[in-house]
């Protein structure tokens, strides 16, 4: 079974902070990961091939120092990477048409499977989008998965209702971060991945839909502003000032 | 002209309060987009909540799948000349505005908070970075697609003297290879978190299920009477079900009180929550990342803290 893995390099959220004058997210300097939901899509192609055997592609739309991140995805499991740097400007659409023009260009798959969205943008577009363009069936929100020899069975979480679906191949899966607990690579399999071949595809080899059609025109940071009073004396003694502070405040009523 | 649907009456009844504005702005007509069985009551009703016109795409598929819903939508857009879609941005939207924009070579951004035109493009904005940012996008060609949560805009007055035309058209359809073998309703408790006043939420500082009646008690004195809980309460330990869930992919809340009890802080966990009037941390963790998203904290155990405080508000509130 031919297994892609689509997984993007993402900033670490938590590790963010904002510019105290301009009040905007500073992105430079920040550690890069990759994105959480997507290592749960690693995670599910590797119980796949398991029971089913084949091979584990990863792509990657990214930077040059994304190389370290598919490494990581190698040392899980993977048996082989893509890298495509995207021009700078880019959007969902020409990250999805690049994904599409390397998925084709791999040429054999049977299962393709994402994150159900990056952890940073969190836009849940790619997958949906990606099956589009290959024009083939979408089963977003696993939260399980069932591989067989000729059709895969998925349980989608919707929120109020558990959906089962099953399609042949070839299919899009998207999965949630409950799908499964990622594993973490032994000290062998790291330096095992170091033989693991990465390819690197341009961006234009690959499609001519590389025109953005939305921009991000700017970028504005939301500041947490609280007040932080934090009481940690005698115990009785905080949780009187608690209640009065909330009293005050009007929201015991 | 601008072209609105969703699976959700109450998301459509939204949509088209924000589409009438954008159409009368460009100049153009809003159509209401639905698709399953002609239902002429409903489709009147979104005349009357400001659709020019209805076009309802009949089909007899029973359940929904993106592959055939988002063909159905691309004969409507094709069929009415519409450049400008509003999809409702519930799961099922976001995955079908997206599958969409795939097959129309369109623009598209999901969970839009705000949509205006600048310089004549329509421009839209979103949360990005768990809350951290909100990026402001731009459309730079046409058709253009947005797809835009519950509750972001109201509904306008129902005016039953509005007229407009009901168009019902069957398409061919190439169907999905894929197959629905079972839809099975989730447990859930019916609570609302989105409409609390008050929020008391548990997280892993609980050591036991049973231990989240102290939550429950503090609730009940605060009539607030909703209890909320991060991540791993819902979706790993499933001691609660996942309509209490509060957080980046479960949901989103504004009350006007707030108190997070044994909650390290995560920042999906407060992107779920950093709307919220008066936020209160309980945590014996005075390192613990909650308090900086907090307006009062206590630091110390919950077990001893909970009863406390919720002694000293029984008193203080009569």
């Amino acid at each position: 079974m031919n297994i892609i893995v689509c997984a993007k390099q993402v900033v670490d959220v938590s590790e963010m902070k904002l510019d105290p004058s301009t009040k905007k997210p500073i992105l430079q300097g920040v550690p890069q990961k990759i994105s959480d939901i997507d290592k749960n899509a690693m995670e599910e192609a590797i119980k796949i091939k398991d029971k089913q055997g084949g091979k584990i592609t990863v792509v990657t739309i990214g930077p040059a120092d994304a190389k370290e991140r598919i490494k990581e995805l190698l040392a899980m499991g993977a048996d082989e990477g893509v890298l495509v740097p995207p021009p700078d400007k880019h959007d969902y659409h020409v990250v999805s048409s690049l994904l599409a023009g390397a998925i084709k260009k791999i040429g054999e798959y049977d299962i393709i499977l994402c994150g159900e969205a990056s952890i940073d943008l969190f836009s849940g577009q790619i997958g949906p989008q990606l099956a589009g363009l290959l024009n083939i069936p979408q089963i977003t929100y696993a939260q399980s998965v069932s591989a067989e020899k000729d059709k895969v069975v998925a349980e989608r979480n919707m929120g109020d209702k558990a959906v089962t679906t099953e399609s042949t191949y070839p299919v899009i899966i998207t999965v949630t971060k409950e799908i499964n607990e990622p594993r973490l690579p032994s000290l062998m399999q790291i330096l095992g991945a170091a033989n693991k071949p990465i390819n690197d595809w341009s961006a234009d080899s690959l499609t001519d839909k590389i025109t953005p059609k939305v921009e991000t025109v700017e970028l504005k940071g939301v500041s947490m502003e609280r007040k932080n009073i934090v009481y940690q004396n005698d115990l009785d003694e905080s949780v009187n000032k608690l209640v009065e502070s909330l009293a005050k405040e009007g929201v015991l009523r | 002209m601008v072209l609105v649907y969703s699976d959700d009456k109450k998301i459509t009844l939204e949509l088209l309060s924000k589409g009438s504005e954008l159409a009368k702005k460009l100049g153009k007509k809003q159509t209401a987009a639905i698709i399953g069985k002609a239902d002429d009551a409903l489709a009147k009703e979104y005349i009357a909540h400001g659709a020019d016109k209805v076009f309802i795409a009949e089909t007899d598929l029973d359940s929904f799948k993106a592959e055939e819903y988002a063909g159905l939508l691309e004969n409507v857009i094709k069929e009415t000349g519409t450049e400008t879609i509003l999809i409702g941005s519930n799961k099922n939207g976001k995955e079908l505005a997206s599958r969409l924009a795939a097959k129309l070579d369109a623009g598209c951004v999901t969970d839009c908070i705000n949509l205006y035109l600048k310089d004549k493009k329509l421009t839209v904005e979103r949360v990005v970075y768990s809350g951290n940012a909100i990026a402001v996008e731009q459309f730079t060609e046409k058709p253009n697609i947005a797809t835009i949560p519950s509750k972001v805009f109201d509904p306008l007055l129902k005016d039953d003297k509005r007229t407009g035309d009901i168009v019902k058209k069957k398409f061919d359809m190439e169907k999905s290879a894929s197959k629905i073998v079972k839809v099975q309703e989730m447990k859930t408790e019916g609570v609302s978190v989105e409409d609390a006043e008050i929020i008391v939420s548990c997280g892993r500082g609980f050591k036991d299920k049973s231990d989240i009646k102290l939550v429950n008690e503090l609730a009940d004195v605060l009539k607030g009477k909703t209890v909320g809980c991060s991540r791993p309460l819902a979706a790993d330990l499933k001691w609660m079900s996942e309509d209490h869930w509060i957080g980046l992919s479960g949901h989103k809340v504004k009350p006007k009180l707030y108190i997070a009890a044994g909650i390290s802080g995560q920042i999906q966990h407060i992107a779920g929550m950093r709307d919220s009037g008066i936020i209160v941390a309980i945590n014996k963790d005075p390192e613990a990342l909650i308090f900086k998203s907090a307006d009062y904290g206590i630091v110390g155990d919950l077990y001893d803290v909970l009863p406390k405080l919720t002694d000293a508000i029984k008193t203080k509130m009569g």
